[in-house]
């Protein structure tokens, strides 16, 4: 007993012992083919799934599951009513974004007025969200390759009639709308974000129906970063401007305009525009990324 | 009780909606699979947060014919942020999916137990 | 109003900027943006302090021209610059120390976004300290789970990979379950601004109504914090996520990111339910049991590890634990402990990360204790280094690390029954800490028979000189003791 535990001692000391050796054969491990991994993963998988643990996890997790649902639902059954006016939702902040809003910011769409003025520190953030998301996508995809896309599927999605004519219709309606969208942000419904995506949507569109080739000269990586780079400096100095002034007590030398007209809300149309094209250079990106590993 | 639950049956959905994705993804070792259960996650708690700013029959806060009566339109905070929650889970399910690329060109397989043993394996060859 | 008051919107915005123009910078300039962005940011925190000492009082900073509860806010009070200020001072010194293995672990085309990520995770931490707005805390902690996910990842190679989807996995989790929460308390109270939801929670919480529903906010808001930072049962990405990152990115992730997320949960508990309504919850009990248990799993599983950067994860773990104990204690002098313990792994983990991944360096990139036998002699600058932050963290006296255990028993004695279990859980942890690390430090100073070839200081300046101001930095805390503990308690008064 005594001699095992000095030798246990020793192992320890020296790094060797294998607290894992219990479960994991002392086999060396076999150099792995490119296709097929060799047998001790699997080995070492099918001994884990069979593990107590793994066997009761599965309940572990139901009754964990049916403890939340239950706690969920007496949470639910005992909160304000539902739809009904008198709610704490519906207090003087709401009263004042809505009877206000109109006249401090400018925007008859009181949703734009709310996340582009008075809760403009929120979609700042909101937009770097996009920037970080982007970045750490290039991170994870962007490959020096230049040609990481299967070729044949992309001349089978290029062969296509019917896709290359709605196209030719769509695309260009689509933009215009999404246009439209990002300019009547303050308006009516819509907004950056709703008009980006759109405007996104129509550039992949066009990519999957006429190939990168065409797109590439206007908006490769290099003008992808620039056209992001403008607009999210544009919008953290101009926001960083209006903090300061409000912050301050200074006036903004933008004005909240007569409410209704394309060119009124101050900074909100500005913001939008430039969130719209964050929002629609982001989207492309992701597609074009996920597809072929660059921009 | 019962009614009580029935008074608020959209935040009942989305508490059903809630466990879905939760349970997804506890039970579930396909990687996609519990992308797709963080987004069923995040869209019931917007589907709450939305229908926390109904008011029965006020309209879309959008100001109509000049009239400013809190009275007439919904609660405009909730739709924001929504928003803002959409954006965030979207940027968020692209970085996964990003991720999901990747371990699917080195791996190919999106089992989690499978890969996290042949990194295990990969690791033990390295040292 | 002094100027000095609208640094953190500048500090903000200028990270923001600051990553997005770094973006298409060079990895060498982006590499010096990001360390002057840093530097300025720690001037800026610390004039913001010592404004904030002469005026006695807090201050409210509007981001907009609408007041609370219709527009953002920032809050500055003493622990936020403080918390910056270290912060900033941490990152910085990350950033220099680890900067050949950036250069080593990460392709050249990509360097550049490493800084770009580290400047988004500074703009998050900043936010996360000063907001005065829940729901712009929930937008931030998605950006520092993002890019510290892009630090994470950016060493391409297929662990990282792995290691990062658990990472986005178990943090995205805890911010749906927060976001959750955040919901949750908006339905009951119409509130988004810290004051204005305080002062409603107070009043729902007399009146007695609705109190599952506050019940459940308070939990799935702690609880989503606790995931994030990795509290026990929730501490199993660690190891993967900090022992295979870039150095600099481990200890980024360890001593900031995960910090960040506890000061933001302690924000809330002080501004948003307030210290009455958050203890009569019974929270604060859970957060004391996993705490205890955190610190006593992953010192044991430290213990067992083999490898030296994992070992050091576990140890992380082990150091959450006590942070939540802190917390869980209940009672300002414990969360005082928990603040100081904070800084304390915040100046330790990094430092370790950085001498550990120096000394597998000397030893042929081996990290494995049997292969850095004798790594002491060959790189006597990192060893020295590490021998230092290891008796830090034991918690020798000098350092931080025996201030903080210090006031962790001193909290223990104020309460009743909890006061043996936290002694004794305190005195296991630290057997248990000595034991791991008197085990490699003891490996580390082994004469072998074949020599590792010495590593010349030429080669490490700027990591001694990183080195060697974090170990500064923590013996000036450790041995002016008084000072930094009357800014906390102050800090924890004011909050």
């Amino acid at each position: 007993m005594k001699h095992n535990l000095r030798r246990w001692l020793a192992q320890w000391d020296a790094g060797e012992l294998d607290f894992t050796a219990k479960t994991a054969s002392p086999e060396l491990p076999q150099p792995r083919a490119e296709t097929e991994w060799s047998k001790e993963p699997v080995r070492r998988l099918e001994r884990r799934q069979a593990a107590a643990f793994n066997r009761i996890y599965p309940v572990l997790a139901a009754i964990l599951c049916t403890v939340m649902i239950g706690f969920l639902f007496f949470t639910v059954s005992e909160l304000p009513a539902f739809g009904s006016s008198d709610s704490p939702a519906h207090n003087e902040v709401t009263k004042r974004y809505v009877e206000q809003g109109m006249a401090e910011t400018g925007a008859v769409n009181t949703v734009s007025g709310v996340i582009l003025d008075y809760r403009a520190f929120d979609t700042l953030g909101e937009s770097h969200v996009l920037f970080t998301a982007t970045t750490a996508v290039l991170i994870l995809l962007l490959t020096a390759q230049e040609e990481a896309e299967p070729k044949q599927q992309r001349e089978i999605m290029q062969r296509d009639p019917i896709l290359r004519q709605t196209a030719k219709i769509v695309v260009p309606l689509a933009m215009l709308f999404g246009i439209y969208v990002i300019f009547n942000g303050h308006l009516g419904p819509g907004g950056g974000f709703a008009g980006g995506s759109v405007i996104g949507g129509a550039l992949i569109l066009y990519v999957v129906s006429f190939g990168f080739e065409r797109l590439e000269k206007l908006l490769n990586l290099k003008t992808f970063r620039i056209i992001v780079l403008c607009a999210l400096c544009f919008y953290s100095l101009s926001k960083c401007y209006s903090f300061f002034c409000g912050a301050n007590g200074l006036e903004t030398i933008f004005s909240a305009g007569t409410p209704g007209r394309i060119f009124s809300a101050g900074l909100i149309l500005p913001l939008n525009i430039a969130v719209g094209i964050v929002v629609a250079c982001t989207m492309y990106g992701f597609y074009s990324l996920f597809r072929r590993g660059r921009i | 009780m019962l009614q009580n639950l029935w008074d608020h049956r959209i935040a009942c959905a989305a508490v059903v909606l809630f466990a879905i994705g939760f349970a997804t993804l506890l039970l579930h070792r396909n990687l996609m699979k519990k992308i797709i259960a963080l987004n069923i996650m995040d869209t019931a708690t917007y589907l709450f947060l939305t229908s926390l700013g109904y008011i029965s029959n006020r309209t879309a806060s959008i100001i109509t014919d000049g009239v400013t009566e809190m009275e007439r339109y919904v609660n405009p905070l909730p739709a924001g942020l929504v928003l803002t929650g959409i954006v965030v889970s979207v940027s968020v399910t692209a970085v996964l999916l990003g991720l999901t690329i990747r371990l699917y060109q080195r791996y190919h397989t999106l089992n989690l137990d499978e890969i996290y043993m042949m990194a295990q394996q990969e690791q033990e060859e390295d040292t | 109003m002094s100027f000095c008051v609208n640094f953190p919107l500048f500090c903000v915005v200028a990270c923001l900027l600051c990553a997005v123009i770094s973006s298409v910078l060079k990895d060498k300039a982006a590499r010096l943006v990001s360390m002057g962005l840093t530097l300025a940011v720690l001037l800026c925190n610390l004039f913001l302090l010592i404004y904030i000492l002469q005026e006695g009082s807090s201050v409210t900073y509007l981001m907009g021209h609408y007041p609370h509860p219709w527009g953002n806010e920032l809050r500055i009070s003493i622990l936020e610059p403080l918390f910056c200020l270290a912060f900033s001072c941490v990152l910085l010194l990350c950033l220099l120390g680890g900067r050949k293995h950036i250069k080593d672990d990460l392709r050249e085309e990509k360097r550049n976004l490493y800084y770009v990520m580290a400047d988004l995770v500074l703009s998050s931490l900043l936010v996360l300290s000063y907001t005065n707005d829940i729901f712009t805390g929930y937008v931030f902690i998605e950006i520092c789970t993002l890019s510290s996910c892009g630090l994470l990842m950016i060493r391409q190679i297929g662990r990282t990979t792995l290691a990062s989807v658990r990472y986005m996995i178990f943090s995205l989790l805890g911010s749906g379950l927060f976001l959750l929460g955040v919901v949750v308390a908006y339905s009951l109270t119409g509130q988004l601004l810290m004051p204005s939801l305080k002062a409603s929670i107070a009043s729902i919480y007399a009146s007695g109504e609705y109190r599952t529903p506050l019940m459940a906010a308070i939990c799935l808001i702690t609880v989503g914090l606790c995931i994030k930072s990795g509290l026990f049962p929730f501490h199993f990405w660690m190891p993967d996520t900090y022992g295979c990152a870039t150095p600099a990115s481990s200890g980024i992730l360890s001593g900031l990111v995960s910090k960040g997320y506890i000061f933001f949960l302690l924000k809330i508990i002080f501004d948003v339910f307030g210290t009455e309504v958050f203890y009569a919850s019974g929270m604060q009990n859970v957060l004391y049991a996993f705490g205890a248990c955190g610190i006593v799993v992953g010192s044991v599983s430290a213990l067992r590890e083999n490898d030296i950067s994992r070992m050091i994860a576990y140890s992380s773990a082990a150091q959450i634990g006590y942070i939540y104990l802190g917390i869980g204690i209940s009672g300002n002098l414990g969360v005082i402990a928990a603040l100081y313990h904070i800084l304390t792994h915040a100046m330790t983990k990094p430092a370790l990360f950085l001498a550990a991944a120096r000394l597998s360096d000397t030893a042929g990139g081996a990290r494995r204790f049997k292969d850095l036998q004798g790594a002491g002699w060959a790189n006597r600058t990192a060893g020295a280094f590490f021998t230092f932050e290891a008796f830090s963290m034991i918690g020798l006296p000098l350092t931080m690390g025996f201030i903080s255990k210090y006031l962790f028993a001193l909290a223990a004695f104020r309460t009743g029954v909890r006061m043996i279990l936290t002694l004794v859980v305190l005195a296991v942890s630290t057997v248990l800490n000595t034991l791991y690390f008197a085990r490699t430090v003891i490996r580390l100073y082994n004469k072998q028979e074949t020599e590792l070839r010495p590593c010349p200081m030429k080669k490490q300046a700027s990591y001694a000189f990183a080195a060697l101001l974090l170990a500064g930095v923590n013996v000036g805390c450790g041995v002016f003791v008084r000072p930094l503990l009357h800014l906390l308690s102050k800090g924890v008064d004011l909050f």
